[in-house]
């Protein structure tokens, strides 16, 4: 068997139909890659081109050995894993030859990496359900992240129920798209670079008012920095309204601070810590 | 005095409440109405404080003021401290403007006692209606029903309140009545008893009629200070499991009394708050609640407070060696919780692993099980760990061993070359 690399859209649906492929052909690819990241290597290529219906098949035919299958295929496409493909492939082609018993193992070698990964989004989302933060600009909520997985479809339910009645967008600053709601409707769409526009006074007052209250709310005599990085990873601060500098409490038309944003008796956050935070290139913090 | 001020203020006098959660709501998104709980069920940190605390909830008083002498409390009346109280309005605008920014999951709402216990009630019970029904806030609250206050009110406010909270603080009467003598332990268990009759009443209403309204869907909790009297550990489980038995407590928070005032009743001024103690009792408090444990196996007369050095549930696995090895491949769900180092979602996923096969020593790992602790107390097809020799003597140096690096380090002192070894 000669190796073989398909290279498919980046889609899901161009995923599954990279595995239609893959028995249609009675073959074994070495690698799948999106096309965009792949590096030419020595192996051939093969082209994948997305066909709708290919890929409902083969939905179709995962969801029935094992829904549960189906939704780790869903999931494991939006985490980070690195060759997440072949790892999926892998649990497909395992799934086929065995049936779906093997899925009940975590432990299993086939599906322990997709399990893990899957369980890394879904923690990452939960988190940013809370460490996210929006901004009021001109009644239009508007919020950045930087999370490592594609946690935007799973937030997406989240943030659509609480704000029911509010339009808002969450820009992703590492996979470079962004969360739109408005009037009961969201959709997710690719957008390229997005710089948060300076906020009004109002928005600076609710900011300072926040900063003073995390830094009153800890108890000096518990002071426990470890534990905090612990619960809260470094690499989230650096897009917390709470850990930011002197700059993002200033309202655009007034040139004076308001006052100092910490808490006189209470213990500051410390500032961004350098190259925190992984940081779209062409963005600035 | 403006709103930056009293917010500093208010929340500096409401931090020592240990109680932060979120959990156990579960109200959709209404139109026309701001948030919803439905996150919430199992709780959402929004930030953490340089404590290590998560911070879920707005926690702030409604006012300082107090008429109340409690030795312990930064609020007693005999303390010069600032004043502040927040007008209802304020209040409200906050609430909303910190959930739209997603700052926070809601408001938890405690005041000290202003006039009475009445008057306090009623001042919150007013402002939690403006922010329920002018400001339209479906998000989570927390309130406090402060001991004294008339049954009447503290109805109102379950109806406002998605979790209502009375402070037990001390856990013995007899401290009690030393440090707070304005409280009395039959005025803190009414309104408590009140809360858990009225939350089940309104249950069974919900099941006949589908628009009855809801008093305090997510339950209640309280507080025990831990540290600022003498009461052992042993004592304070009990009480514990007492309330989480006849009281239907969701929560029970224990708080290391972090010294604040100076007073011939309480430590000194210097005295570290305990929290490894305050550690302890929490890992107990799990036991209690998902682990099937009772007080009275953890702990007893004759060995009255937890060993620091270990986990309770490690401490009470070594004094029941013969129950152990466990075989993972066999043993039920129950038994399984009782490994240290195995948990309820690692003992979840070895029972619907092992239906798949017999599983191996090497796979607990990815299951989940922690091994630094579970090897020694279990079995994978009847074999341990490769290599592993132990007696109970060198069992409980090895459990110590591998604890030692998570817990506080005593200081380091620098040695000297010219010292004469002493």
């Amino acid at each position: 068997m000669t190796d073989l690399v398909y290279l498919y859209d980046g889609s899901f649906a161009g995923f599954l139909c990279c595995i239609f492929e893959s028995y249609a052909q009675r073959e074994i690819p070495t690698g799948i890659y999106p096309e965009e990241d792949f590096l030419p290597t020595l192996f051939p290529t093969r082209a994948i081109s997305t066909d709708q219906n290919h890929a409902l098949r083969v939905y179709k035919k995962v969801t029935k050995c094992s829904p549960y299958a189906a939704e780790l295929l869903r999931r494991g496409f939006l985490t980070c894993l690195p060759q997440k493909e072949e790892a999926m492939y892998r649990l497909v082609e395992k799934l086929l030859r065995e049936g779906p018993l093997f899925l009940r193992n975590r432990s299993d070698e086939t599906l322990y990496p997709v399990a893990k990964a899957v369980r890394h989004l879904e923690g990452e989302a939960h988190l940013l359900k809370g460490f996210t933060r929006f901004s009021d600009l001109g009644g239009v909520l508007g919020g950045e992240i930087a999370p490592k997985n594609r946690v935007l479809p799973l937030l997406a339910r989240h943030f659509s129920a609480r704000y029911l009645n509010e339009t808002f967008f969450l820009y992703d600053r590492t996979h470079h798209e962004a969360l739109f709601y408005a009037a009961g409707k969201a959709v997710i769409r690719p957008l390229e670079d997005f710089q948060m526009a300076p906020p009004d006074e109002a928005e600076a007052r609710y900011r300072l008012l926040w900063k003073r209250f995390y830094d009153t709310v800890a108890i000096k005599e518990r002071y426990n920095p470890r534990c905090r990085m612990t619960n809260m990873p470094k690499r989230y601060w650096g897009l917390m309204t709470e850990f930011q500098d002197a700059d993002y409490f200033m309202a655009r038309n007034s040139p004076a601070a308001l006052s100092a944003p910490g808490a006189p008796g209470g213990i500051p956050a410390p500032g961004i810590p350098p190259g925190s935070g992984p940081t779209a290139p062409g963005s600035t913090l | 005095m403006d709103v930056l001020e009293k917010l500093a203020i208010l929340t500096d006098a409401a931090k020592y409440d240990a109680a932060c959660t979120s959990s156990g709501g579960n109200r959709a998104a209404k139109k026309g109405y701001v948030g919803n709980t439905s996150s919430s069920v199992a709780g959402c940190c929004h930030t953490f404080s340089a404590d290590g605390r998560c911070v879920t909830l707005l926690k702030v008083l409604f006012t300082n003021r107090c008429v109340y002498d409690c030795k312990y409390c930064v609020n007693r009346r005999s303390n010069e401290t600032r004043r502040a109280a927040f007008t209802p309005e304020e209040l409200a605008d906050l609430t909303i403007q910190f959930y739209r920014r997603n700052y926070i999951e809601g408001l938890f709402l405690s005041s000290g006692v202003f006039r009475s216990p009445d008057y306090t009630t009623e001042l919150m019970i007013q402002s939690l209606r403006l922010l329920r029904e002018r400001y339209r806030f479906n998000g989570y609250i927390h309130a406090k029903a402060i001991p004294g206050t008339s049954p009447e009110l503290v109805e109102q406010l379950g109806f406002l309140a998605d979790r209502l909270s009375v402070n037990i603080e001390l856990p013995s009467e007899a401290g009690l009545k030393t440090l707070a003598p304005d409280k009395t332990k039959g005025a803190i268990l009414a309104p408590m008893r009140q809360i858990q009759l009225r939350n089940r009443q309104s249950r069974e209403e919900l099941v006949k009629y589908r628009h009855a309204p809801k008093f305090a869907p997510a339950g209640q909790s309280t507080q025990l200070i831990v540290g600022a009297t003498a009461d052992s550990d042993f004592h304070i489980l009990r009480l514990t499991q007492g309330l989480y038995d006849r009281y239907r407590l969701k929560r029970v928070f224990y708080s290391a009394y972090v010294p604040v005032v100076k007073h011939a009743l309480l430590p000194a001024k210097d005295v570290k708050p305990p929290l490894l103690r305050e550690h302890r009792l929490y890992q107990a408090d799990w036991l209690l609640r998902f682990y099937g444990f009772r007080a009275e196996e953890l702990l007893d007369e004759s060995a009255p407070d937890f060993d620091p050095r270990l986990d309770p549930k490690c401490c009470w696995a070594l004094q029941h060696l013969d129950y152990f090895p466990i075989e993972v491949n066999r043993a039920d769900y129950e038994a399984l919780l009782r490994v240290p180092g195995v948990g309820m979602v690692s003992a979840k996923r070895i029972l619907t692993a092992r239906r798949a096969g017999p599983l191996h020593i090497d796979q607990l790992p990815k299951l989940g099980v922690v091994m630094k602790r579970a090897q020694y107390f279990l079995t994978a097809s009847g074999k341990i760990a490769d290599g592993l020799r132990f007696t109970p003597d060198s069992l409980l140096r090895r459990l110590i061993a591998a604890e030692a690096p998570v817990l506080p380090q005593p200081a380091m002192e620098q040695l000297s070359l010219f010292d004469t070894a002493g």
